[in-house]
C-alpha cells in the first residue's frame, strides 16, 4: 500500500523552538493512500496544530512532512494541494454557497458542466441543494458547516483535512452523514484526516485513529485495536463510553491462586492456570500494577467480589450501574433494564481475559487478557 | 413595533429640532453670510432678510479683493487647489503604505511589531508645535521647505497613524481562516490579500481614508510654517482675509463654504461607509 502522507518526528513550538509552548511533540505517523484517519483527543491536545502544520498554516518547528511523495513542510499552502474544511466554516461572505463550493474547481479551470456536476453530487450527498443560491450570512450554522465541508470534499486534492466537520449538526443528521461521507470519500479514493473529539464519529468514519494527548501521539491504530489493545492508561480510559474502570493492585500467588489485592481490602482471585505463563510471569515480576476493565466486561454474578449500588441509570437501550467497589466506583453496563436500587449489595465478576494490565508509573500497557502487550 | 404616544412624539420632535438647530445653525449662518456684504453682516441687530450678492464668490474666484483700503490680490483658488492636491495625495500615499502595514500588524507576528505600531500611533499624541521647530530646520537643510513633497511627507504624520490603526482593527476582525480557506484553494499570499482581505476590510479602509482626508484638509499649523503663499492650503490662505481695513467676513464665509464643499460632498457620498467603518465589529465571518 503506498503512502500518501508521512509525518516524521514533527514538533511544534509556539514561540522559540525549545523554549516556547511545546504543542506537538515528535509525532510520527504514516497515512496510506485512500485511508480516512481520525485525530482524536480532548481540546488543546495538539490535533488542530498538527492539522494546520499539514495544511501549511503553521510552520513546522522540527521534523518533516511528506505528502504524495514530496517534502512539503517548507512549502506555502498553495503548493501543497490540500483541501480543508474549517471548524469555523470560513465561507467567503461575499459569494453564494454555490460559488463558495465551486470556487476552487473554477480556479483550476475545470469545464463548467463538470463543475456543476460535481457541485450537484456533493451537495446532494450533504443535503444542501436548497441553499445553493443563498449567501453564507443567511443560512444556519449547520448549513454553513455542510457548505464548508462540501467546499473541501468537492476538490481533487492529495489530502482532505476536516477539522471537526460535523460539530454543529443535529445527532440524526450526523449519523446519516457519517455513512454518506465515508462512502463519498471511499468512492472517490480520497485520503482524509479528520479532527474530532467525538469517539463515535472517529469509530464510524476512520480506518485508523490517532489518539493524542498533551501534544503526544498516544496510539495509532484501527478502531478495534484502540479499543481492544489500548497502548496505555490514557488511551484505555479516554476511548470507550463509559470509560474503562481502573484500580491499582498488588499481585501475589499462593496455592495455585493468583490474587490481585485491590486497595480497599478487596481481592480478585483467579486460578493460576487461567493466565498464559508469560503473562503470569510478568505479573509476578511486576507485583504492583494497575488493572483496567471495560464496563461491559464487568458481570453481575451470584458469587463474586462484593460491591454496593450507588446509581442505576436506564438509558433506553442499556443500564449504566455505578457501584462502590474496593474504595472506588466501578461502572457496569448491562443491556437489559437492571432492577437495582441505590444501596443494594451486588456481586461482580471480572474475567481474566477481560483484564488490561498497565504499569503504574509509566501507564504503558503490559498485557491485554491473556496476551502480553507489544 | 414600538408604539409612541402623541406626547412622546411631540417631545421627540422638539428634541430633534433642538439638536438639528444646534448643529446646523452655524453652517446655515455661514452660508447666509457668504451672500452678504460686510455692511449687512455687521448691522445691528442682525437680520436674515437681505439682498443676496455674489460679489464675495466673484472676488474669490477672480482673486481680486476690493477693500476700503484698495484692491488686494489673493489666490484663493490656488489655495483650494493646494488643499485638494495635498490632501488627496497624502491620503493616497497613506493608504498605499498604511493598508499593507496594517495588514502586517494584524496578521503577522514579528519581533517588535507592537512597539512599531505604538510608535506610529504616538505621532498623534505629540502636539504639532513640539516637532515644528526641528522639522523646519531639517526641511530647510534638506531643501524640502516650501515643496509639495515636503508637505505631503509631514502630512503622513497625520494620516498614516489614523489609517494604520483603524484598518488594523478591521483586518483583525476578519477570521484568519477565511484567508486560509482561500489560500488552500490554490492562491498565494498576495492574491489572498487583494481578493479576500481588502474587500472585506473595504468599509474600514473607506472610513479611514475619509477621516484622514478630513484631518489632512483641516490641517493648519504644518502648512502655515512649512509652506509659503503659493503652496498653502485654504486653511492658511484664509488668513489673507484679515486685511488692513478689517476682516472681510463675507469673503471669509464664502471661502469657508467653498473649502468645506469637497469634504462635505465626500462625507455625504461615503457616510454609509463611515458609519459602518467606525462601528468596529461590523464584519462577520
Amino acid at each position: 500500500m503506498s503512502l500518501q502522507l508521512s509525518l516524521k518526528s514533527v514538533d511544534k513550538f509556539y514561540g522559540p523552538v525549545g523554549k516556547g509552548v511545546h504543542a506537538v511533540k515528535s509525532i510520527s505517523m504514516d497515512v496510506p493512500r485512500g485511508d480516512i484517519i481520525a485525530l482524536l483527543g480532548s481540546s488543546g491536545c495538539g490535533k488542530t496544530s498538527t492539522l494546520r502544520m499539514i495544511a501549511g498554516f503553521e510552520t513546522v518547528s522540527r521534523g518533516t512532512i511528506e505528502l504524495a511523495g514530496k517534502q512539503v513542510q517548507t512549502l506555502p499552502p498553495v503548493r501543497r494541494n490540500v483541501a480543508m474544511a474549517f471548524e469555523g466554516y470560513s465561507l467567503y461572505p461575499t459569494v453564494t454557497v454555490r460559488d463558495n463550493i465551486a470556487f476552487a474547481l473554477k480556479a483550476s479551470r475545470l469545464a463548467e458542466a463538470e463543475v456543476a456536476r460535481r457541485v450537484a453530487h456533493v451537495t446532494e450527498m450533504l443535503e444542501i441543494t436548497d441553499i445553493l443560491d443563498r449567501f453564507p450570512s443567511s443560512i444556519s450554522g449547520g448549513q454553513q458547516q455542510r457548505a464548508s465541508l462540501a467546499r473541501a470534499l468537492v476538490r481533487d486534492a492529495d489530502l482532505h483535512l476536516l477539522d471537526e466537520p460535523m460539530g454543529q449538526l443535529e445527532p440524526q443528521l450526523r449519523t446519516l452523514l457519517r455513512g454518506r461521507i465515508k462512502h463519498y470519500v471511499k468512492e472517490r479514493g480520497l485520503t482524509a484526516i479528520l479532527v474530532t473529539h467525538d469517539q463515535t464519529e472517529a469509530n464510524a468514519l476512520a480506518d485508523r485513529i490517532a489518539v493524542m494527548e498533551g501534544g503526544v501521539l498516544q496510539q495509532y491504530g484501527s478502531p478495534a485495536e484502540i479499543k481492544e489493545r489500548p497502548a496505555n492508561l490514557f488511551t484505555g480510559t479516554f476511548v470507550g463510553e463509559p470509560p474503562m474502570n481502573v484500580f491499582p493492585a498488588s499481585v501475589s500467588v499462593a496455592a495455585g491462586r493468583l490474587t490481585f489485592d485491590l486497595t480497599g481490602g478487596l481481592d480478585l482471585r483467579y486460578d493460576e492456570a487461567a493466565f498464559d505463563p508469560r503473562v503470569r510471569k510478568m505479573l509476578l515480576d511486576r507485583k504492583q500494577v494497575v488493572i483496567g476493565v471495560r464496563p461491559y466486561a464487568v458481570h453481575r454474578v451470584e458469587t463474586g467480589a462484593a460491591a454496593r449500588v450507588v446509581a442505576n441509570q436506564w438509558l433506553g437501550d442499556q443500564s449504566h450501574i455505578a457501584a462502590s467497589f474496593a474504595g472506588k466506583t466501578i461502572v457496569l453496563v448491562e443491556h437489559d433494564r437492571a432492577p437495582l436500587s441505590e444501596g443494594e449489595p451486588i456481586r461482580v465478576e471480572i474475567r481474566p481475559q477481560d483484564l488490561h494490565v498497565f504499569d503504574p508509573t509509566t501507564g504503558l500497557a503490559l498485557s491485554h487478557g491473556n496476551e502480553l502487550a507489544a | 413595533m414600538e408604539t409612541h404616544s402623541p406626547l412622546e412624539r411631540l417631545l421627540r420632535g422638539i428634541a430633534l429640532t433642538l439638536v438639528c438647530l444646534f448643529f446646523m445653525f452655524p453652517i446655515v449662518w455661514i452660508v447666509l453670510m457668504s451672500f452678504q456684504t460686510n455692511e449687512t453682516i455687521l448691522r445691528v441687530p442682525p437680520s436674515v432678510v437681505f439682498m443676496p450678492t455674489l460679489e464675495n464668490y466673484t472676488a474669490l474666484i477672480t482673486g481680486r479683493l476690493e477693500t476700503a483700503a484698495g484692491t488686494l490680490n489673493i489666490d484663493f483658488m490656488g489655495n483650494l487647489w493646494n488643499s485638494l492636491f495635498l490632501s488627496t495625495t497624502s491620503v493616497a500615499i497613506g493608504l498605499l503604505l498604511g493598508v499593507p502595514a496594517a495588514y502586517a500588524f494584524a496578521r503577522l507576528k514579528f519581533r517588535g511589531s507592537e512597539d512599531i505600531a505604538f510608535t506610529l500611533l504616538s505621532f498623534r499624541f505629540a502636539p504639532p508645535l513640539l516637532v515644528l521647530l526641528p522639522l523646519t530646520i531639517y526641511f530647510q537643510q534638506l531643501g524640502l521647505a516650501n515643496t509639495y513633497g515636503g508637505l505631503i511627507w509631514v502630512y503622513q504624520l497625520i494620516v498614516l497613524p489614523l489609517i494604520l490603526w483603524i484598518v488594523r482593527g478591521y483586518f483583525e476582525d476578519i477570521p484568519a481562516d477565511i484567508e486560509y480557506a482561500y489560500r488552500i484553494a490554490g492562491h498565494d499570499f498576495w492574491s489572498t490579500f487583494r481578493r479576500i482581505a481588502l474587500p472585506l476590510a473595504g468599509p474600514g479602509i473607506a472610513a479611514a481614508g475619509l477621516l484622514s482626508f478630513i484631518f489632512a484638509w483641516n490641517n493648519f499649523v504644518f502648512a502655515l510654517v512649512l509652506a509659503s503663499a503659493d503652496k498653502q492650503p485654504v486653511t492658511v490662505g484664509a488668513l489673507a482675509f484679515v486685511t488692513a481695513s478689517g476682516i472681510q467676513y463675507g469673503q471669509v464665509a464664502a471661502g469657508i463654504v467653498l473649502s468645506i464643499a469637497p469634504t462635505f460632498a465626500l462625507a455625504l457620498y461615503a457616510q454609509r461607509y463611515l458609519v459602518e467603518g467606525l462601528s468596529l465589529g461590523a464584519v462577520k465571518g
